[in-house]
């Protein structure tokens, strides 16, 4: 267990790093790689129309975030589950 | 760009309509006959092994997280990770298809993030190209003998990246560089979403071994079903 806690202190400095390192630059703003791959290509072909809109989206960044929220959460509780009912099996079975 | 619905699309799979048709449908078909054959491996593991579906459940619901979370890289820029390694790692890589494909149309549907029209590309890279490679290397790095965390910890951080490399090189093909060709263009791709992938492909790759040291612990008698033990002579790390 010991391994694990300092597994998941390294994933969260590498994850806090690149914040410490772009909080003075205003020109970085942590968009989405696609985003950036939008600009690439009307670079490459400016004439290019996306021939299909998505069915539907998301009305507001609040509402985005909410879904993927909801997405997060009911994978980590699935996730969870499962781990907690192993773990008690672990446990009370022996 | 970003008037096209409004707001900033925000996402790293490639965008709804953003594969010219023709090229949509090829990846559509090159990706169905893997979902067919990721639905008839869940249904003979399921089969030979009933206790194990619990476990199936819990790395699809892994990958169902991991790819909600959008993470910044240093390249000032944001991805998520896929996180479909673990399971590639537990069942073998044809799971995953449906597992991966199932998140992709959430996303697609919901968040409005990738696309119905890309959804066979996006499945390609994310969902058949990633859980090959890590099961490719899983493989590979319990031949030559290294222990059980560095060898999954290997095989999710390439799995990851390689998701991208594959997004990039997807998209290169569709839009070649006038000048420079496919090569000019497959450099401008993998410059943002390879580059930006790198640390997270890393963080993917701690995350996964911690969570396979979790299941070593609690639920050993399922790994071992699966063929996954511990190093005999080495700690996972």
């Amino acid at each position: 267990m010991k391994n694990n806690i300092i597994l998941l202190i390294a994933a969260a400095l590498i994850l806090i790093l690149p914040l410490y390192l772009h909080h003075s630059k205003e020109n970085i703003e942590f968009a989405g790689a696609d985003t950036q791959a939008e600009a690439v290509i009307q670079e490459i072909r400016p004439d290019y129309q996306p021939w299909f809109e998505s069915l539907w989206s998301p009305p507001s960044g609040e509402i985005e975030s909410m879904l993927f929220a909801m997405q997060a959460a009911a994978g980590a509780g699935l996730f969870c589950f499962g781990l907690g009912w192993m773990m008690a099996r672990s446990k009370y079975a022996s | 760009m970003l008037t096209i619905v409004g707001m900033p699309v925000l996402g790293m799979h490639i965008m709804e309509g953003f594969l010219p048709y023709p090229m949509a449908l090829l990846w559509t078909i090159i990706s169905l006959p893997f979902l067919f054959a990721g639905l008839r491996s869940i249904q003979r593991q399921v089969q030979d092994n009933p206790s194990i579906k619990l476990l199936l459940a819990m790395v699809g619901a892994f990958a169902f997280v991991l790819s909600a979370l959008k993470m910044p890289s240093v390249t000032g820029s944001c991805s998520h990770p896929t996180g479909v390694a673990l399971g590639a790692v537990l069942f073998g890589p044809m799971p995953m298809v449906v597992m991966g494909s199932l998140v992709l149309l959430f996303q697609a549907l919901l968040l409005a993030h990738g696309g119905i029209t890309t959804l066979g590309a996006n499945a390609f890279s994310m969902a058949i190209a990633g859980p090959l490679a890590a099961w490719v290397i899983f493989q590979l790095a319990q031949k030559s003998r290294l222990p059980l965390g560095p060898s999954v910890f290997l095989a999710a951080m390439f799995s990851d990246l390689f998701t991208y490399v594959v997004t990039s090189f997807q998209l290169a093909v569709a839009f070649p560089d006038p000048a420079g060709g496919l090569a000019a263009s497959l450099a401008k791709f993998l410059g943002i979403f390879a580059i930006t992938q790198i640390p997270l492909a890393v963080v993917e790759g701690l995350l996964t071994v911690v969570v396979v040291n979790l299941l070593l612990k609690y639920s050993a008698c399922d790994l071992a079903l699966l063929g996954i033990r511990p190093h005999p002579t080495t700690q996972t790390a």
